[in-house]
């Protein structure tokens, strides 16, 4: 018996119904992408701009997501911090949050007024939003749920036995964590940060709201795609076309290595 | 789930309850620009009152995301654009039944936060680098004739933002994100609490007409007709006059 074969008859019509829905619209997409057309729109210096620029803010927010988002993980799952519950939520919370209210959000931190924003003008004159700063922000604020969670669950799956074996050998806690626990969630990690580089990639209500949009700075390659739709549909869906192959690209150049399936 | 059965309760009743003969009844989606959005509000008000058993319903953007709407097949009665560039998309398309006529005409003007602390009076004072400016993106009537203003002044706009709609625009300025910002009269007039406005000579070269039209998909004809001439009646060009708007 093959493993296809123990999914009940009664399952299989709504499996490949959910299935038709999800591809059609990609499907829909490729049908209406002007194929002649596609080379001139490709080489146009604003889709090169915004491109360029989606792949460095994405890149860098998935690092900062790391930075953060890993020893948060470690710390939701290793401690027992009263009100960890409500930690968690809030880690959560962004995950959930329209991400438009997430700009909104922003701006009223770390905007020019901002709780926080207004001490980084006054005394630094720093200022995020309108800044390719205040994209990787937004990005950043909308992936790192992702990140957490997965590196979470990657915490939670291993065996701890191989910690308190490293510690019983005299291994400090820096020692264990860098030597025994990051390797064995390394895939946990990795998945984790290729969700959340999709995520940031495809950032645009938080962006929108909280960065602005001009092109070079903070239009993104979304933002240039629904600005396109206005003006140009044919234009939006070579964009769309070319955000589908870069994503479709990073997951099958991560798949085998995604969260170590054997 | 109750409150679900409810409102499908409430749309089972008022699908039966048939329209009568003659009064236009029913409900109408209103597609405008977004800086008709507190007049056509306040008008749509008025007007279910005026017109039992109505309902006008608002669906405020930029012009050019709606024309897009629009065109996509989106289910508005009436178009109101800032501009006939917009209109003539839908046109174009033959999304308009009968012809779109112009119902008013609005400006720009330089917009700052109330007391203009950047001491802003000119349009060569908003291109200058310590003053962070935000506009419309061209695609919009707005940004258009933002476009059209700086052109004449022979000035070179550094934006830091181009924003979607003339009320994105307004929000960053009352947020306190830019110094200043190009938006319409009218969007400076409905703030006037918060913000000033600041003519200049270069203003007149860009001066928006509003076309308005019922579009053939409509699914309420006759009530889109009524909203039309009610717009451009008597209490219509009352209010659009207060709000700023030049009625022609």
């Amino acid at each position: 018996m093959s493993e296809q074969n123990r999914v009940p008859t009664l399952l299989l019509l709504p499996a490949l119904l959910g299935l038709a829905f999800l591809a059609l619209p990609l499907v829909g997409l490729l049908l209406r992408t002007p194929w002649d057309r596609l080379g001139e729109q490709l080489a146009a210096p604003a889709v090169r701009e915004a491109l360029w620029l989606s792949l460095i803010t994405a890149t860098v927010a998935t690092v900062l997501c790391l930075l953060l988002g890993v020893p948060l993980a470690l710390l939701l799952s290793r401690t027992r911090l009263p009100g960890i519950r409500l930690i968690r939520a809030v880690i959560t919370v962004p995950l959930v949050l329209p991400p438009v209210v997430g700009g909104v959000a922003l701006l009223l931190a770390f905007g020019r007024n901002g709780v926080l924003g207004r001490y980084l003008d006054a005394w630094f004159g720093i200022t995020l939003p309108f800044t390719s700063a205040g994209v990787v922000l937004a990005e950043t604020f909308v992936a790192m749920p992702f990140l957490v969670i997965a590196v979470e669950g990657a915490l939670r799956g291993i065996d701890r036995r191989y910690e308190e074996a490293a510690a019983t050998l005299g291994a400090g806690r820096w020692t264990v964590f860098r030597r025994v626990t990051l390797p064995m969630i390394a895939p946990g990690v990795l998945a984790g940060a290729v969700l959340c580089w999709a995520r940031a990639l495809g950032e645009f209500g938080a962006t929108i709201t909280f960065a602005g949009n001009f092109p070079g700075t903070t239009r993104t390659m979304p933002l240039t795609v629904y600005l396109a739709l206005e003006t140009d549909p044919q234009a939006a869906t070579v964009l769309s076309l070319l955000m589908l192959v870069v994503s479709v690209l990073v997951l099958a150049g991560l798949r085998h290595r995604w969260v170590g399936v054997q | 789930m109750r409150k679900i059965a409810i409102a499908a309760a409430v749309l089972l009743v008022s699908a039966c309850s048939s329209p009568a003969p003659g009064t236009a009844k029913g409900e109408i989606n209103v597609f405008a620009a977004a800086s008709l959005n507190k007049t056509f509000t306040q008008l749509g008000k008025d007007f279910e009152a005026a017109h039992g058993g109505t309902s006008v319903k608002f669906n405020f953007a930029g012009s050019s995301a709606l024309a897009q709407q629009i065109n996509n097949g989106a289910p508005a009665d009436v178009f109101a654009s800032a501009a006939p560039a917009n209109m003539k998309q839908v046109e174009d398309k033959g999304h308009v039944s009968g012809k779109a006529v112009n119902f008013v005409t609005n400006t720009l003007r330089i917009a700052v936060p109330k007391g203009n602390p950047k001491n802003i009076h000119t349009l060569a004072d908003v291109v200058k680098p310590d003053v962070k400016l935000a506009l419309c993106a061209e695609q919009v009537p707005c940004g258009a004739a933002a476009k059209t203003v700086f052109g004449a002044a022979k000035l070179t706009p550094k934006p830091v933002t181009l924003e979607q709609d003339v009320s994105a625009t307004r929000t960053k300025l009352e947020l306190g994100e830019v110094d200043a910002a190009l938006i319409y009269r009218t969007d400076v007039q409905a703030d006037a609490d918060k913000l000033d406005g600041i003519d200049f000579p270069e203003m007149q070269s860009a001066v928006n007409d509003y076309p308005i039209a019922v579009l053939s998909g409509a699914k309420n004809a006759e009530l889109a007709r009524a909203w039309v001439d009610y717009v451009r009646g008597e209490h219509g060009k009352e209010l659009l006059a207060k709000a700023g708007f030049t009625v022609v």
